[in-house]
């Protein structure tokens, strides 16, 4: 498709921003960075109207190619294009930066020139993962996205933060060789860097193995998945309000994002040889996590930790190989996104007042903060996953896409709402219940303009995903149909295999009335 | 636009006015604007549930909105209206919108009243998306949705600790129920292919003798999603095992307790169980687990209502055995039955709850029986209302017997005694003696709530609350929310007695907006059972007006009419029994309770403790999931993943660049014999490969 190159713009208005806002003072770089993101976001809407789905839709839109270098068969290329994964994503993370900028405002007072182009750059590299079409281009942007975020932390952190950004370096950075390795060996192997090109090619069964272990390492950190997960707590605890928003808004989806994009495409035999591991690492994850999450007394950590099992539906769906698990999952990311940048908002708005997460030393706010409570009250719930919010059409799609496939995960991945609950309204009457007590607490006042501004923006698109998600799951519809597609051939493979579980299915038998015997046999 | 539209949405608007406005224009707007919203949804129910009644409608489904689309799964917002959701909508509005007008009087000096009746809205709008759901999801949307709006509404007095407590509690345990629901939905999906639920039934039959995996086993397909299913109507509606939320949700404001813990939202479980009734008829084995639980329930509850001080705690025990009464009811395949005591009890349950509520607003918030006595002559109305309550509770009525030729009752008489009939009639004789020993026990504990508020010789003295009233000379609101106060000397308080035992306090009868809403509901539990029980029950009317709405058994409503005499006679002989007792040990001899439960001590306590669930709970699930949290955080993150993880891969490069730091010397001998090494296995590696 050519016309106007829409990826590069959305690439180069906040990278040039991120220059500008070097030279231009803390004031200047605030309304640089806002107006930059905005922009960016109007951009997003514009993509959103022009963004083709339904029958006849390329699968790849907005494509863009210029070729850097060649090397041998293969090439390095500036070549960009999404699908409706990426569209999606991109989605979110347009949304997500302007609340960042805003989240930033007040609470940033040192080096705010760097902190905002260190912000662009996260964004510009975020972007860039989700469109870029060539290997190594994805490579560079996908560990390019470490390093802002590396700064932001050790930089504008907490009192911990060189313990956390070293942790968090250390944990991605193996997994990253590994891709790395991998990559080279693909391009080796079929001598094109294309993504599109490779995501239908078949590689052998063997090879399949060592290059889905490869990037299973990288993407299991990013996801994160039990038992690599101990970088996040940290990691959020440490940063800033704005970069835990990013963190786990975003960042987090990057693993889940290359599963979609590389793990399940590329190596399909792979992923359902491994699905078994896939699984009981989620299990785990769900019930570890939820139940570390239900006795934290840092409210970050708490929400970190069921970030942690929240991305664990994400993974068990994405590994049920059908279109409801896919669905699921991508709505999960998405709803998560938002609904635990919310709940990081949320908690960074009590903190800029307080400069305390202990959770005891709250309670009460719903007397003196009563927006602030519902508005709270909101997300707790979303991110419990109540019918009406985004988290519910995700979790409940990702675990009927699981419950066919194995029934004993569905039931264990399902235990998290139980856990969910529990947890999310623990914290609740911690903070928000309760009387008001304590003197430093009664002062704190209600939200001000910008953050009602910040969480109605929130809560407005929350609403919308539950409500109506079918605009979510209607551009992404074909490329989960043509995923789906592609693993169906090899689960049927394997699925004779005794390692297939159980199918849900009923051996139905309408007219053996007679021999409807009871119970089990 | 269909008036189902404006029945459903009209309450949810007006939820979000009285919550966006709050007390920017005082607490008249958003009152009137929900209490309003209410009537009219109210007023445009009656006629669709007399047009079933007269049999000239057809069930509608009226699309809203598109929902969902996932692969083959596709559902919408719409509303079903059939003859099922015709009866929950009548008792939905009804009991909503007296609710909110009673709200008026017991809740006018609470600060916060625009938020109460935001989310009384809420929660009628929620309960209706519920009861007119056409798909299984939209159905649990409306499951959640109450659960929310329970959630927030026993937590109304946040301040409380306890408050606090129960909400959460009633929120998580139902969630064990949720989690079965969404199992069932998982499962029904992956059978029929749809959740849209008159697909389903239709396709029910195709499914019998199939079986399926779960959890590495294979079963009766049916009988797996059924009990699913039921486990999340188990949750919502309180039974055995899932049922220790509903007492302590009593913490909430007691309009609150009629509306959504006695009325409605703990309804959801049977009207679930009765919509998916022609999936239930095909497994036996479904049924008699529903059987099952539902009357040993109905037994549990009601033993453990026998001994409850606090007049709202006895209620909810009784709503928790009445809902046992339904599920087995709805087990034994009388679903009409089911439906029948559902609807009448929301009356009369309502009407009990309300009138508690009068009680506890003249006794200055006491809310333990032991404090009360001898209100009658000072609050009569309620005294009244609270006796049409118990006299349809308990199920007194004329039977259609030794010429008599029509039965003639209370609400209670032909929705409970229907039970009981259908439960012999199935053939299930140990259910039908616990529906008799329950009713037994149901009028002991309905009468002794009676006779220990408004009879005898009053005992106000003794009571804190009453104390704090007198002392304070009716002078002050609610502001530190008199419930939560604290312990006052008890010693100072005898002193004001005046010997009398009323401690100069002067009970008064309840203002008109609450008493309209007892007089009304009193009507419902006088003449509903006698009024609609042809159409809920009788074998050809009742085929007539269900319509297949639910797997109504006329074959089973007849063999109910042909029960033997001493069949019919024995629910009215166990309700005399138990008020008999009842006047035995609250009237002529106060002190025999006192002196019976010293003799039979453990069994005492083991009904006032609630048979101890909470306790084991607390033992098996609440403790250890705290306990396991906090290991696996200590030793799982901390102590293995980081410390072998991370930290140990820090600790080896601190370890290795400590041995390069040892090799870089500087003296010129180490680098030429490293060298000479290198060099060696070079030549080595060379020559030998």
């Amino acid at each position: 498709m050519t016309g106007f190159p829409i990826l590069s713009v959305l690439l180069a208005v906040p990278a040039v921003a991120a220059v500008l806002c070097l030279f231009v003072g803390a004031q200047g770089a605030r309304w640089t960075a806002l107006l930059a993101t905005l922009v960016n976001l109007a951009l997003g809407a514009w993509l959103w109207t022009q963004f083709q789905h339904g029958d006849g839709a390329p699968q790849w839109q907005f494509v863009e190619h210029v070729t850097l270098f060649k090397m041998g068969g293969a090439e390095f290329s500036w070549a960009l294009g999404i699908d409706g994964f990426a569209f999606l994503l991109i989605e979110l993370s347009l949304f997500l930066m302007p609340i960042c900028i805003g989240a930033s405002w007040l609470s940033v007072t040192k080096r705010v020139p760097e902190y905002m182009a260190a912000f662009l750059a996260t964004e510009v590299l975020m972007i860039g993962t989700f469109a870029a079409q060539d290997l190594f281009l994805f490579y560079v942007f996908f560990e390019g996205g470490l390093i802002p975020m590396y700064l932001i932390i050790g930089i504008w952190g907490g009192v911990n933060r060189i313990y956390a950004s070293y942790k968090f370096f250390l944990y991605t950075l193996l997994g990253s060789l590994l891709m790395l390795i991998a990559m080279i060996a693909m391009v080796l192997n079929t001598g094109t860097t294309s993504i599109p090109v490779l995501m239908a090619h078949d590689f052998p069964a063997n090879w399949q193995t060592w290059l889905w272990l490869a990037f299973f390492a990288s993407f299991a950190v990013k996801m994160p998945m039990w038992p690599v997960h101990t970088w996040l707590p940290d990691a959020h605890v440490q940063a800033p309000t704005a970069g835990s928003v990013i963190l786990a808004g975003v960042l987090l989806k990057l693993g889940g994002y290359g599963f979609l994009r590389f793990s399940l495409p590329m190596f399909p035999v792979a992923s359902v040889q491994f699905m078994w591991v896939v699984f009981a690492l989620s299990c785990v994850a769900v019930v570890y996590t939820s139940l570390v999450a239900l006795v934290q007394s840092d409210m970050k950590k708490l929400i970190a930790y069921s970030s942690v099992a929240h991305m664990a539906i994400v993974t068990m769906g994405l590994f049920a190989f059908n279109a409801n698990g896919i669905d699921g999952a991508m709505m999960v990311m998405l709803g998560h996104g938002v609904v635990s940048g919310a709940l990081f908002l949320c908690v960074g708005i009590i903190y800029d007042r307080l400069h305390t997460r202990e959770i005891d030393r709250y309670g009460g706010l719903a007397i003196n903060m009563p927006r602030y409570a519902v508005l709270f009250l909101l997300f707790t719930m979303a991110s419990i996953g109540l019918p009406g919010t985004s988290n519910f059409v995700g979790e409940f799609f990702s675990l009927a896409g699981v419950y066919q496939v194995s029934t004993w995960t569905a039931l264990i991945g399902t235990t998290g709402i139980i856990l969910g609950a529990a947890y999310m309204l623990y914290l609740f009457r911690r903070v928000v219940w309760g009387d008001l007590t304590k003197d430093d607490v009664k002062a704190m006042p209600d939200l001000d303009g910008r953050e009602v501004a910040m969480l109605v923006a929130l809560a407005a698109v929350v609403l919308w995903m539950g409500v109506y998600p079918t605009s979510f799951t209607a551009p992404m519809r074909a490329d989960v149909a043509r995923l789906t597609q592609r693993l169906d051939s090899a689960a049927h493979t394997l699925s004779i295999s005794d390692s297939k579980p159980t199918p849900g299915s009923p051996q139905a038998a309408p007219t053996h009335e007679a021999s409807a015997h009871e119970g089990a046999h | 636009m269909s008036s189902i539209l404006i029945i459903v949405f009209l309450p949810l608007l007006a939820a979000a006015v009285a919550g966006l406005v709050n007390k920017s224009f005082g607490a008249a707007l958003p009152k009137i604007v929900t209490t309003g919203s209410l009537f009219v949804a109210c007023g445009l129910s009656w006629p669709i549930f007399l047009s079933y009644l007269s049999g000239s409608a057809a069930p509608t489904v009226t699309p809203v909105l598109h929902w969902m689309t996932s692969g083959t799964m596709s559902f919408a917002w719409e509303l079903r209206v059939d003859a099922l959701t015709a009866v929950m909508l009548v008792v939905v509005t009804s009991v909503s919108a007296l609710v909110h007008l009673y709200s008026w009087g017991y809740m006018s000096e609470e600060p916060d009243q625009p938020r109460f009746f935001a989310y009384l809205s809420l929660f009628t709008f929620a309960m209706l998306m519920l009861v007119t759901a056409n798909n299984l999801v939209q159905m649990f949307f409306g499951w959640e949705g109450v659960g929310l709006a329970s959630y927030l509404l026993i937590g109304f007095w946040f301040r409380k600790p306890s408050a606090n407590a129960a909400a959460i509690k009633a929120f998580v345990v139902n969630r064990v129920g949720d989690l079965g629901f969404m199992l069932g939905i998982f499962g029904v999906f992956l059978v029929f292919g749809t959740v849209d639920i008159p697909t389903i039934l239709a396709a029910a039959p195709n499914h019998a003798g199939s079986t399926i995996g779960f959890l590495g086993h294979r079963f009766d397909t049916i009988t797996v999603l059924c009990l699913l299913l039921f486990v999340g109507a188990m949750g919502k509606s309180a039974q055995l095992g899932l049922h220790t939320w509903l007492p302590d949700a009593m913490e909430g404001p007691t309009p609150v307790s009629a509306l959504i813990h006695a009325a409605t939202m703990v309804t959801a479980g049977v009207f679930m169980v009765c919509r998916m009734s022609p999936l239930f008829e095909q497994s036996a084995v479904a049924m008699h687990v529903v059987m099952v639980i539902g009357a040993a329930t109905c037994f549990f509850a009601a033993t453990v209502g026998t001994t409850q001080t606090d007049i709202k705690r006895v209620i909810a025990y009784s709503t928790c055995s009445q809902l046992g009464y339904m599920f087995f009811a709805a087990g034994v395949g009388a679903y009409g039955a089911a439906m029948f005591h559902l609807f009448t009890h929301a009356f009369f349950k309502a009407l009990l709850f309300l009138g508690a509520g009068s009680v506890i607003h003249a006794m200055h918030h006491e809310q333990d029986m032991r404090y009360y006595g001898g209100l009658w002559k000072k609050i009569p109305l309620t005294y009244t209302a609270m006796m049409a309550g118990t006299l349809a509770i308990t199920g007194v009525g004329i039977p259609a017997l030794f010429g008599n030729p029509v039965a003639f009752g209370f609400a209670g008489f032909h929705s409970k005694d229907a039970i009981i009939e259908a439960a012999f009639a199935s053939g299930n004789t140990g259910v039908f003696w616990v529906g008799v020993v329950v009713a037994l026990l149901t009028s002991f504990y309905s009468w002794r709530v009676v006779f220990l508020t408004f009879h005898g010789k009053p005992r106000w003295a003794a009571s804190e609350h009453i104390q704090h009233a007198v002392h304070d000379a009716h002078g002050h609101g609610h502001d530190d929310h008199a419930h939560a106060h604290a312990a006052h000397g008890h010693d100072d308080h005898h002193a004001h007695d005046h010997g009398d035992g009323t401690a100069g306090y002067h009970p008064h009868e309840s203002p008109l907006v609450m008493l309209i809403p007892l007089i009304l509901l009193s009507i419902g539990a006088v003449a509903a059972g006698f009024v609609f029980h042809g159409f809920f029950i009788e074998p050809s009317a009742g085929e007539t007006y269900w319509h297949g709405a639910l797997a109504f058994n006329e074959h089973l409503m007849h063999a109910m009419h042909e029960v033997p005499v001493w069949v019919k006679l024995s629910a009215t002989v166990a309700m005399l029994l138990g008020l008999g007792t009842a006047i035995f040990a609250y009237i002529v001899s106060p002190g025999f309770p006192a002196a019976f439960a010293e003799q039979v001590r453990p069994l005492y306590l083991f009904l006032l403790n609630k048979w101890y669930f909470d306790e084991l709970y607390n033992l098996l699930f609440v403790r250890p999931a705290f306990a396991i949290g906090r290991l696996f955080w200590k030793r799982g993150d901390e102590q293995t993943i980081d410390r072998f993880g991370p930290n140990g891969a820090a600790r080896l490069v601190q370890f290795g660049s400590f041995g390069a730091v040892k090799l870089q010397s500087g003296y010129l001998y180490t680098y030429a014999f490293v060298m000479l090494i290198g060099l060696t296995a070079a030549l080595t590696w060379v020559i030998a490969r």
